[in-house]
């Protein structure tokens, strides 16, 4: 009974994300377009869909896997377990904090895997290039990315460095990157920082965020809470671009391999 | 034959599930050496969210994908720039501006602000501040979509316009508040929403595709970009405009 409550309480936020679309979409049809919408039955069974999928979605996390994470989180980031039972620490000791950064890392990659935007702007990617940009390669391509970010992230928490200096040097490796890269990947490796970070993702980093400033000596959740999610969004741009790259020097390096046998 | 295909989509959104589950599993036995708690409850949460995972994906196929390309086609077909501008900054703000995370962040961010002493920290004046946030967040969303849909238009290089903005990032940094730094930052994450997403990505592509000399690939996407960029910018300068 409880969970039927629950559930109906998500479904009705996740209708109320749709609402502003909707209202848009018949405005337009009516007012701007003035035609009918072709297949409109069928839009509207997916659009349920859409509703009813990402409710039952966000339930399941809610009973699975936010309580869960957001124990492990405390858990992993408890003084006791990192220093040991009972020992008074003042000064944060970076090295000490080896299975949070590995944590932060799987946690990072596992919840990108399993994100919905990042699934959907894939399935995009993959039609529009016609098969050349895998689903899966490019889904964990941005994990990795975001598994970097995460761990670097709570790296940053726990050394207390400025968060600025972390996004500038990350801003001047996408600039340099861009430079490099081949043209028809910059623009869905720019989206990919974007669309990383929703349902799955942002409610467990903000925990571990959160719960780390906390637990660590000398931090301040109000000023060193925050900034996970910024890693989170910069670092697939760094390894999207970069696996791109990659991509192209090889296929470049087997041309002129094939060139040099044809030339003997 | 349906059986089959349905099938087929539950094995895909368990594999999306799996690498969650197996860390979970990692850190709980070996890491933090304790039983799983409440294994029931949480199996029937695993089961929802591949049940949900299914429903989402073929939900994308049959409406969201299609509506957002349906209207860039018919937008891009009427000819009218000014009606397809309206309906990228509607788009853009309207989804943002209701969206609970940004809702969430927006009243954090205003809390830090009454605890640092750089707002009066009175209840009123932290929702005046919370609800101005939210405002220049929701207006800098659309304002990116509608940017990404006039670059679509024009052909202009992505890396131009996307560089300009990390450099006036950049600078903002030096100068806006301390307080303000984390959350700006972190406002280009949260506010592209799992239902928006699709519905962008869909728009971008339909219309690249409905444009002569314009490649899906190279022009559709971007959109996302700019609504994560342009939310920094405007709440770092929301900021400087509050605080002096």
């Amino acid at each position: 009974m409880e969970f039927i409550i629950d559930f109906s309480k998500i479904l009705l936020a996740t209708g109320r994300d749709v609402l502003p679309i909707i209202i848009l979409i018949t405005v337009f049809q009516l007012l701007v377009l003035r035609q009918p919408i072709p297949h409109l039955r069928r839009l509207i069974v997916g659009g349920v869909y859409v509703v009813i999928g990402l409710a039952l979605f966000l339930a399941g996390l809610e009973k699975a896997l936010f309580p869960l994470g957001n124990i492990m989180a405390s858990q992993l980031s408890d003084s006791d377990f990192i220093y040991g039972t009972g020992k008074v620490v003042t000064q944060a000791d970076w090295k000490a904090y080896g299975w949070v950064y590995l944590f932060a890392a799987m946690i990072g990659f596992a919840t990108t895997i399993a994100e919905p935007s990042l699934i959907a702007v894939a399935y995009k990617a993959n039609e529009v290039s016609a098969g050349t940009i895998k689903q899966w390669g490019l889904r964990i391509t941005v994990a990795l990315g975001v598994a970097f970010g995460i761990s670097l992230g709570t790296f940053r928490i726990v050394t207390g460095t400025p968060l600025y200096l972390y996004i500038l040097a990350g801003y001047m490796i996408v600039i340099v990157q861009t430079l490099f890269a081949p043209k028809n990947i910059i623009a869905l490796a720019y989206d990919s920082g974007g669309v990383t970070t929703s349902t799955v993702t942002v409610p467990l980093v903000a925990a571990l965020g959160l719960g780390l400033s906390a637990t660590v000596p000398g931090r301040n959740p109000a000023l060193d809470g925050f900034g996970l999610i910024a890693f989170a969004s910069l670092f697939p741009i760094i390894t999207v671009m970069g696996y791109a790259q990659l991509m192209h020097w090889q296929t470049q390096r087997s041309i002129k391999i094939m060139e040099k046998k044809n030339a003997l | 034959m349906v059986t089959s295909i349905i099938l087929k989509k539950l094995k895909s959104a368990f594999t999306d599930l799996f690498p969650i589950i197996l860390v979970i599993a990692f850190f709980q036995i070996v890491v933090l050496k304790q039983p799983l708690p409440q294994m029931g409850e949480v199996l029937f949460g695993a089961l929802l969210v591949v049940a949900g995972l299914t429903l989402f994906v073929q939900g994308l196929e049959m409406g969201l994908f299609p509506i957002g390309e349906a209207m860039a086609h018919a937008l891009a077909r009427k000819g009218s720039l000014f009606w397809l501008l309206c309906f990228s900054f509607a788009l853009g703000f309207s989804t943002t501006v209701a969206e609970p995370a940004l809702i969430a962040v927006a009243w954090e961010a205003a809390e830090i602000a009454g605890q640092g002493g750089l707002i009066d920290s009175s209840r009123e004046s932290l929702s005046q501040y919370a609800f101005g946030l939210r405002m220049s967040v929701a207006f800098s969303v659309g304002l990116a979509i509608l940017i990404g849909v006039m670059r679509i238009i024009r052909g202009w290089p992505i890396h131009y316009l996307i560089i300009s903005g990390y450099v006036v990032v950049m600078l903002m940094t030096i100068i806006a508040p301390k307080e303000i730094i984390g959350i700006a930052y972190d406002a280009g994450g949260v506010t592209t929403s799992t239902i928006t997403v699709p519905l962008v990505a869909a728009l971008g592509v339909g219309l690249a595709s409905s444009i002569r000399g314009r490649s899906p690939l190279v022009d559709g996407f971007g959109l996302i970009a700019f609504a994560s960029l342009l939310p920094m910018i405007f709440v770092m300068g929301y900021g400087l405009i509050i605080f002096g």
